[in-house]
Order: C-alpha cells, then sequence, then structure tokens
C-alpha cells in the first residue's frame, strides 16, 4: 500500500515533470485556460451546449462533419506554425537559442506530425467530405456513421498528442521516429508512447475514411455519372482513398511493434537481442511515400476544378488527367526506397529506385502542362482561389525539380538530410498541398457556409504567404549547398550559416503573418461576408454549385441524373441557348413537387463520439502503461461497440411534404 | 550614387536608353544569392575529392535540364495568364475564347514524351554513376577506416595502423579510403560534404563508403542523421596528409599515444560529448565482426577483420555503461 502523499507526489512527477515546466508550456498553459475558460463561459451564458451537442457532436451529416475537420485543421495548423516559428526563431539566433536542445527536439518532432497527419490529413478530409457526396449526386457518404466514427478517432487521436505538449512531455525523436533513438534506453518517458497512439488512433479513423470514400465514390454515383464524366475531383478522392487503404496498415503495424519493444520487451526494432532498426525504416516509407501522394492528389484535385472554373473553360485533356492521376497512385507504391539511398541497399536497388521515382515526373508533367492549356483560350479570373493555383504551378515545378535532383542517386548522397531536402519537400507539401487546401477553402467557403470570404483581404493574405515561402524556403537550398543538415537546434558560427537562417526566419514571420490576415479573413467574412442567394457564385461547373448555399440537409430534393461532364455547365449552357440569355446568366434549379418522394436520412448518434473518448482513455492509459485505466478505456471501445452493434435505429425519415416545405421557401419548388 | 554616375557614363558612350541599367542591376541583385554559390561556405560546390567532384557533376547536368524545363514552364504560364486574362471591358478583347477546347491528342502526347526524354537523358548517368560509385577504384589498395557512431561523439579505428581516434581522423591523400560504418548507439550518419556525400551509421549494420582527398587539408564532417539531444555536436575533421605525413603520424601515434582500454570504450558509450583523443591501440571487439542485414556489398570490400565480441559485448557494456554514470 503506497501512503497517499507518496501516490500524490508520484502523480505530479510523472504527469508534469520538470521537462513540462518550461516557459514555453506554461505560458501554453495559460493561454489554453484562458481559452478554455472563455469558451465554457460563453458556450454557458448562450446556452449553446445542447446545440453543440446535438447539431455538431451527435452529427452524421457529411457536411456538418467536413466543417468540424475544417476547425480542427486551422487550429492544427495554427499549433504547427507556431512550431515552426520557434524554430526558426532558435535558428536565426545561433549564439543565443531561446529553447534549449531537448524542447527543439520536441518541437521539430510535434511540427512535423502535426502538420502531416493533423493538418493536412484532416483538411484534406474536409474538403471530401464538404463537397464528394454533392459532386457526385449523392445524399451523404455510403457509411454515415463510420463517417464519423472517422472524425472523433482523429478528434481524439489529435487531442491525446497535443495533451503531450503539457502532461508528461512531448515526443522528440522526429515525425519519422526511427529506432533504435525510440528504444526505453535512448527515450525513456511517455512522450514517445504519445506519438505511437495517437498516430495508431488517428491512423484507424484515416483508414476507415479511405474506404468510406471508396465505397462512396464507387457506389452512390447519381444515375448517368460514369466513372469518365466524374469531376476531377472525385477521381482524387478515390485515387487518395485507394492509397489511404494500402499505405495505413504499414504505418499501424510499424507503430504497435515500436510499441510492443517500449511496453512489452520484444525486439522487433530494438538494438541486440535480434532486432533490426532498417526494417522499422522500410515499413514506415511503405506507408510515407503513398502518404505523401494521399497529401497532394487532393490538391491536383482542387487545382483542376479551379483552372476550369476560374478560366471558364473545360479542363484540358481529361482523359490524360484521369490516366496520369491513376499512374501516380500506382507508381506511389513503387518509390519508397528513395527515402533512404544511403542506407546501403546497393547500387541495383539504389538505381532502380531512383528511376522509379524519375518515373512519376511524367505523369505530373502531363498534368502541368494541362492545366497550363486549360488556361489557353479561357478567360481567367484572379480570385484568390485561382491566386493560389497559379502560384502552386511554378512553385510546385520548381519543387519537382529539386525532386528530380534528389532522386539522382550520386547526387542524393551529398543532399540527404540536408536543409535542400527540407526546402524540396516543404515547396512541395506547401506549394502542392497547402496551396491546394486554401485554394479549396476559398473557392468551396460558400458553399459550406453560404457566405463569401471576402477576396480583397484574401489576396492579402495570399501574397504574403507566397513571397514569406518564398523567402523562408529559398535560403534553405543554399543551406544544402553550405552542408547543414536537418534537425540542428543551433550551429557554429564561422560555416556561413547564419545570415542565410536569419534571412529564412524572416520569411517564417511573413507567413505567420499571412495565417492571421487569414484568421482575420474568415472572423471578418461570418459577420460581413456577402452571402450566396444563387448558391453558384463563381459560374461554377459541377454539381455542388447547382444546390443553394449552404446545403439543405439531404442535398439534392430529387437526385439529378448527368449527361456529361461537367454537368451543371451543360445545364447552364443549354439554359443560355434557349434564353438567349447573357452568358453569365443561370437558371435557378426547379424540382416539381410531384417528383419530390419521401427520403430517410441518417439519424444522429452519440457512439462514434464515446468511441473516440474511449479510445482517449486507452491511449492515455498505455502512454503512461497505467493498465488499468487502459482497461477502463478497452471496455469503454467494447460497449460502445457492442451497443453500435445493436442498434438498428439509423434512419430518420422525412416525408416528401417536409422537403416539398423546405424547396419552397428555397424557392425551387416548380408550382 | 555610383550607379547613377555609371548610367550617365554609359549613356555618354553607348547611346543606350536610360532604362536599362536599373533594369540590369535589379537582375544582377536577383540573381546574387545564386551567385554567392561561388563563396567558399558553398561546400557543396568545391568539392575536394573525386567522389564529390562526381556527384556534383551529376547535380550541375541534371540542374541543367530540370532549369530549361522549369524557365519554359514560367514562360507558359506567363503567356497564359497574361493573353487570356479577363478583361473588364469584353469587347477589347484580343485572344480567342475556346471554352470547349479541351483536347488535343498529338499535344498530350508531347507532354508525355518530353518529361520522359528530358528524365532519360538523367536517369543513364544516374545510373551508370551509381554503380560506378559503389566501387572503390581497383588497384587503389584503399586504406581502411571502421566508424563507429556514438551518442554523441565520433569513433574511428584503423585497423591497418592499429590506432583509434576520437571525433578527427588522419588519412592520406590522393588515395581511396574505405570506411566501414556502424553505429553502437542510434543511427547517425556520416558526412564529409566536401570529400562526398553519407552514407548511415546504423547498429547491427556495417555499411561502406569510399571517399578520397585529392589534395592534403582539413575537412569538417558532420552527422546527417538526428540522433538525440546533442546531435548537432557530432561536428567531426577529417585530416588528409601527404604520405609521408601520414606515416609520420602513425609513428608518432605508436610513440606518444597510450592504448585503449575496455574501460575507455566503454567511457565512449557514456552519453555525453568529448573532445578529440588519440589512442596507439584498441581493444579487439569494439569493432562488429559481422553484420546482419544488408551490410556489404558483394565481395568487393576488404573484409571485416578481428573481434570476438561483436556487438554483443558492447551492447552489454552500453547498458552497464548508462546505468551507472558514476562509473563513467
Amino acid at each position: 500500500m503506497t501512503p497517499m502523499p507518496h501516490f500524490a507526489v508520484y502523480l505530479i512527477h510523472t504527469l508534469f515533470p520538470p521537462d513540462v515546466r518550461r516557459p514555453t508550456e506554461i505560458g501554453a498553459d495559460v493561454m489554453m485556460g484562458v481559452v478554455a475558460i472563455w469558451i465554457f463561459v460563453h458556450m454557458t451564458r448562450h446556452h449553446r451546449w445542447g446545440w453543440l451537442w446535438h447539431e455538431w457532436f451527435t452529427t452524421v451529416d457529411h457536411k456538418k462533419i467536413g466543417v468540424m475537420y475544417l476547425v480542427a485543421a486551422l487550429i492544427m495548423l495554427f499549433r504547427g506554425g507556431i512550431d515552426a516559428l520557434m524554430m526558426r526563431t532558435n535558428l536565426a539566433l545561433p549564439l543565443h537559442p531561446v529553447i534549449s536542445a531537448e524542447e527543439y527536439n520536441e518541437v521539430f518532432t510535434t511540427h512535423g506530425v502535426i502538420m502531416i497527419f493533423f493538418m493536412a490529413m484532416p483538411f484534406i478530409f474536409a474538403l471530401f467530405n464538404a463537397v464528394i457526396p454533392l459532386m457526385i449526386g449523392a445524399r451523404d457518404v455510403a457509411f454515415p456513421r463510420l463517417n464519423a466514427v472517422s472524425f472523433w478517432l482523429f478528434a481524439f487521436g489529435a487531442a491525446l498528442f497535443n495533451v503531450a505538449f503539457v502532461v508528461g512531455g512531448s515526443p522528440n525523436a522526429g515525425w519519422t521516429a526511427y529506432p533504435p533513438l525510440t528504444e526505453l534506453a535512448y527515450n525513456p518517458g511517455p512522450g514517445l508512447n504519445y506519438y505511437l497512439m495517437a498516430l495508431i488512433i488517428s491512423g484507424i479513423g484515416t483508414t476507415i475514411t479511405g474506404l468510406n470514400f471508396l465505397v462512396t465514390v464507387l457506389r452512390l454515383r447519381a444515375p448517368g455519372m460514369t466513372l469518365m464524366r466524374m469531376p476531377m475531383f472525385v477521381w482524387s478522392a478515390l485515387n487518395t482513398s485507394a492509397l489511404i487503404l494500402f499505405a495505413f496498415p504499414p504505418l499501424t503495424v510499424a507503430l504497435l511493434m515500436t510499441l510492443l519493444d517500449r511496453t512489452a520487451g520484444t525486439h522487433f526494432f530494438t538494438m541486440g537481442g535480434g532486432g533490426m532498426p532498417m526494417m522499422y525504416v522500410n515499413l514506415f516509407w511503405l506507408f510515407g511515400h503513398p502518404e505523401v501522394y494521399i497529401v497532394v492528389l487532393p490538391a491536383f484535385g482542387v487545382f483542376s476544378e479551379v483552372f476550369a472554373t476560374f478560366s471558364r473553360k473545360r479542363l484540358f485533356g481529361y482523359d490524360s488527367m484521369v490516366l496520369s492521376m491513376t499512374a501516380i497512385m500506382v507508381l506511389a507504391y513503387g518509390t519508397w526506397v528513395h527515402h533512404f539511398f544511403t542506407m546501403g541497399a546497393g547500387p541495383a536497388v539504389n538505381a532502380f529506385f531512383g528511376v522509379s521515382t524519375m518515373l512519376i515526373a511524367i505523369p505530373t508533367g502531363v498534368k502541368i502542362f494541362n492545366w497550363i492549356f486549360t488556361m489557353w483560350g479561357g478567360r481567367v479570373r484572379f480570385t484568390v482561389a485561382m491566386l493560389y493555383a497559379m502560384a502552386f504551378i511554378p512553385t510546385f515545378i520548381l519543387g519537382g525539380a529539386t525532386g528530380i535532383l534528389l532522386a539522382t542517386v550520386p547526387a542524393d548522397y551529398q543532399l540527404h538530410n540536408s536543409y535542400f531536402l527540407v526546402a524540396h519537400f516543404h515547396t512541395m507539401l506547401i506549394g502542392g498541398t497547402v496551396f491546394g487546401l486554401l485554394a479549396g477553402m476559398y473557392y468551396w467557403w460558400p458553399k459550406m457556409f453560404g457566405y463569401s470570404l471576402r477576396e480583397s483581404q484574401g489576396k492579402l493574405a495570399f501574397w504574403l504567404f507566397a513571397s514569406g515561402f518564398w523567402v523562408t524556403f529559398g535560403p534553405q537550398y543554399l543551406l544544402g549547398f553550405s552542408g547543414m543538415t536537418r534537425r540542428m537546434d543551433t550551429y557554429p558560427l564561422g560555416l556561413g550559416w547564419h545570415s542565410l537562417n536569419v534571412v529564412s526566419t524572416v520569411g517564417a514571420f511573413i507567413m505567420g503573418a499571412a495565417f492571421l490576415i487569414l484568421v482575420y479573413n474568415v472572423l471578418w467574412s461570418m459577420r460581413h461576408g456577402v452571402r450566396d442567394q444563387t448558391g453558384d457564385p463563381w459560374n461554377g461547373r459541377t454539381l455542388e454549385w447547382s444546390l443553394p448555399s449552404p446545403v439543405p440537409e439531404y442535398n439534392f430534393a430529387c437526385l439529378p441524373t448527368v449527361g456529361e461532364r461537367d454537368a451543371w455547365w451543360g445545364v447552364k449552357e443549354a439554359f443560355r441557348r434557349e434564353t438567349g440569355a447573357d452568358e453569365d446568366a443561370a437558371p435557378t434549379p426547379q424540382v416539381r413537387a410531384e417528383d419530390i418522394r419521401g427520403l430517410h436520412l441518417p439519424r444522429n448518434t452519440a457512439y462514434p463520439f464515446f468511441l473516440g473518448a474511449s479510445f482517449f482513455v486507452f491511449g492515455f492509459g498505455v502512454v503512461f502503461t497505467w493498465w488499468i485505466i487502459a482497461a477502463i478505456g478497452f471496455a469503454g471501445i467494447a460497449c460502445t461497440l457492442v451497443y453500435a452493434w445493436f442498434d438498428h435505429d439509423e434512419h430518420l425519415p422525412m416525408p416528401a411534404d417536409e422537403v416539398r416545405h423546405h424547396e419552397a421557401t428555397l424557392g425551387r419548388l416548380l408550382a | 550614387m555610383s550607379g547613377s554616375a555609371r548610367r550617365g557614363e554609359t549613356n555618354r558612350g553607348t547611346g543606350r536608353p536610360p532604362t536599362v541599367r536599373p533594369l540590369l542591376w535589379a537582375g544582377l541583385c536577383a540573381v546574387a544569392p545564386l551567385l554567392a554559390g561561388c563563396g567558399k561556405a558553398y561546400v557543396f560546390f568545391h568539392p575536394q575529392g573525386p567522389v564529390a567532384k562526381t556527384e556534383l557533376h551529376l547535380f550541375v547536368l541534371a540542374s541543367l535540364i530540370m532549369g530549361a524545363v522549369t524557365l519554359i514552364v514560367f514562360a507558359l504560364v506567363a503567356v497564359a495568364v497574361v493573353r487570356f486574362r479577363e478583361r473588364t471591358n469584353r469587347s477589347a478583347r484580343t485572344a480567342p475564347y475556346t471554352p470547349e477546347y479541351g483536347d488535343n491528342r498529338p499535344l498530350e502526347l508531347l507532354w508525355f514524351l518530353i518529361p520522359a526524354a528530358v528524365l532519360a537523358v538523367i536517369a543513364i548517368p544516374t545510373v551508370t554513376q551509381t554503380f560506378r560509385l559503389a566501387h572503390v577504384p581497383t588497384g587503389g589498395d584503399p586504406l581502411v577506416v571502421d566508424v563507429t557512431s556514438l551518442s554523441w561523439k565520433w569513433l574511428f579505428q584503423e585497423p591497418g595502423q592499429h590506432i583509434a581516434t576520437v571525433n578527427y581522423v588522419v588519412i592520406p591523400a590522393g588515395k581511396p579510403v574505405l570506411f566501414r560504418l556502424t553505429a553502437d548507439s542510434a543511427m547517425n550518419a556520416f558526412w564529409v560534404p566536401e570529400l562526398g556525400g553519407m552514407e548511415y551509421n546504423m547498429p547491427g549494420e556495417v555499411l561502406p563508403l569510399w571517399l578520397e582527398a585529392d589534395e592534403p587539408g582539413t575537412y569538417w564532417g558532420h552527422s546527417g542523421q538526428f540522433s538525440g539531444v546533442d546531435f548537432e555536436k557530432m561536428f567531426f575533421t577529417v585530416r588528409a596528409l601527404s604520405a609521408q605525413g601520414f606515416s609520420a603520424w602513425v609513428q608518432q601515434v605508436h610513440r606518444t599515444a597510450k592504448p585503449m582500454t575496455m574501460s575507455a570504450y566503454n567511457r565512449l558509450l557514456v552519453f555525453g560529448t568529448t573532445g578529440e583523443q588519440t589512442y596507439s591501440s584498441y581493444p579487439p571487439g569494439t569493432f562488429p565482426s559481422q553484420a546482419s542485414g544488408f551490410g556489404l556489398v558483394g565481395g568487393h570490400y576488404v573484409p571485416v577483420t578481428g573481434g570476438d565480441g561483436g556487438m554483443a559485448t558492447s551492447l552489454t557494456a552500453t547498458a552497464a555503461a548508462n546505468a551507472d554514470p558514476a562509473g563513467a
């Protein structure tokens, strides 16, 4: 029996060890506390708790889940960005570092993990959820409840990861977490367990999302929408889902084996005992390389929609776009070794993977040329979404060119893990993924929320973000040529690294300013943004723009019949021809009352939320190897699943009259 | 000030319009960071050995090709954006508007062929040089250096000379050196940018890397793979001496330095950093006698010699040394 005071001391020392009592942590604690109290007071004063629970936490509506993903992604972008600024500040001041090496290691680890898993992934799912069912003419995703399960597993996984910052200590072995640095002997404490459990939990959610959208796209398309009539963003969702389905299992396996090494004394990747660290590297990148395409293919999809819409022209080379995207999906599985040419695989293996990596540039090049030719012969409008798309092409070409340089195996021996590599993958991930996601956000914002983001503010944020990006990463290419390796918290003077690092840091703060303007843009537009009356603010081409904004709960009063690519554009063109109307004119789609039938919506349910919460408790128990807490969490998981199994009350009937009434208020009911 | 004076001079001399010079200066400022590549700090552009030179030459070839492609695409984007931008006055439009222009099979085939041809030009030398660099040049009779990365220091053992050094290594210039890399700690990567690219130090494996310094000199190296809290301090130096200088150094070490004992090796295993150290011999078994995994490639390398304990010995030592820091 442990005396009570002892137990309290143990608890405090475990949960709040000295290395989480640093000024930055305490500052974050205070800030989070203030925000939490403000939210609590605000919610209570306005009686919003019931609204939060019934409208959001228990929802299975893909549109609302999309909004929740988007909110989470923007919050995580803030957290990951703060991490980046802390690193950049340190590197600008090599003689007077503001954070210690220990803290720096935690910060670059969380920066990488958060930006990939808790910013890019949910941002992608936000866009998928917001528009994929609308684009294919469906009432929801194939498995609405599983969709909510995915979201809550992601949300609680992200929460578990972020708790590490203030409770117990953050992971500090890089986002790749190569063993044996992750072994207990090198890495005691709960930090790394947080990384493992958070990624395992959110990874389950991600895998389910992949499955869900794969089935949705393959099975729920409106009549007449053949595969080759699908918008390119839907093609990107299909390819991304296929990648997720086969790429995430190796990651989950590698993380589980590492967890067993740390908690159960196994020797999969340990030093000695027959362990083989190299195998982790293979498993990780078997996931890691497809992951690169998981985050960039959706951006390709967004750009295809944005270029066509804002050039007022059909997408150039649709067939070759589909072919090249599918080729990228397949090739993505065959290049993972290029992440470790310098690990002794031998010249034959290295040459094979060098060439296979170069092959990916062929379909990507095809896509770039097709996007340029989509503008050719069009009428290009410089909206914020289009600006991001246009900035993407030169950025991505340069990132692709440096990628080819890295695939040139002997050159990679010099550039691997240098700042050249850091600059390369940030060029791809920011210039490709983030530009794409922001373009998608500005493009579909009116559809999601019913009002537009103010363009002038968005353009200011864009110019700051795009120029800050070059100021940040241009010098980093040069730092690579000077021999600076990544993940150094400080460096000696005299190697010629200092001035370039200072410039890079200035750029990072410009990007930070751009993010603040973007947030201001959102907050301002929430109050004063222009309402979208027509549902088609951009003169769009695909089905989601035929619906009112925001979209009614049931999406389509009557499922549409699709006769061609760019289905909504086709309807508008026919209308313009018949009426001789202006080339910007659009009809308001009308539904005949007798065509509307009663329908079934998926019923809200609380079990996905409780499943996520149980996983959180389970994960927290495993992190500290407090098995009683883990068992409680596991029991929660089991009970929730059993409840879900027997809960067949999944459908909420909606009578035809209710749909008719709603359509009438929208002015879309043909009398 | 001097800029404007020069501009006046030029105007008198050539009669050029005065707007050209500022543009030229602006252009020069824009490429200044690239010209700075001539600075000595850009070690990648100042190779001091055949391996680094090969790697740089391939890089330059690929950069020129990719640079040309990049410029062409930039130009295409610029033309598309400027020519086909929406005008407020639609009747003033000059560029044709062809909203249904969405297919051109010959053009699409061209998109496919251009990158394919470009990549073939890069891929062929890539493959040949990859194979060439994987082998120590024949007839060179390389000096063998066994490199063990520790937390957070570098141990160099020269089995032919029976010399061990910490955080620096002495090699002869003008002769290939075969580094055999392993780790008795977390992974690191051995990298001397002026001499050539990196290779990983991994526990349980011995990976080969050959480098050569053309001229005597001092070259800095660093770990290329994050390995824990003092990783950024893992700098080391490579001192290349002339052939006579090298044998003189070997004799001097044997005369003046003490032998490395097992306990001295165990002290190196304790987490932390240290200065440079020199030993006239080292105990067997501190470099693994056999490697699992990919290990050595084919039979192209001098087989690993000596050692009876291998990794097992040093692993036990790691655990013991770190469990009892006072014993350090």
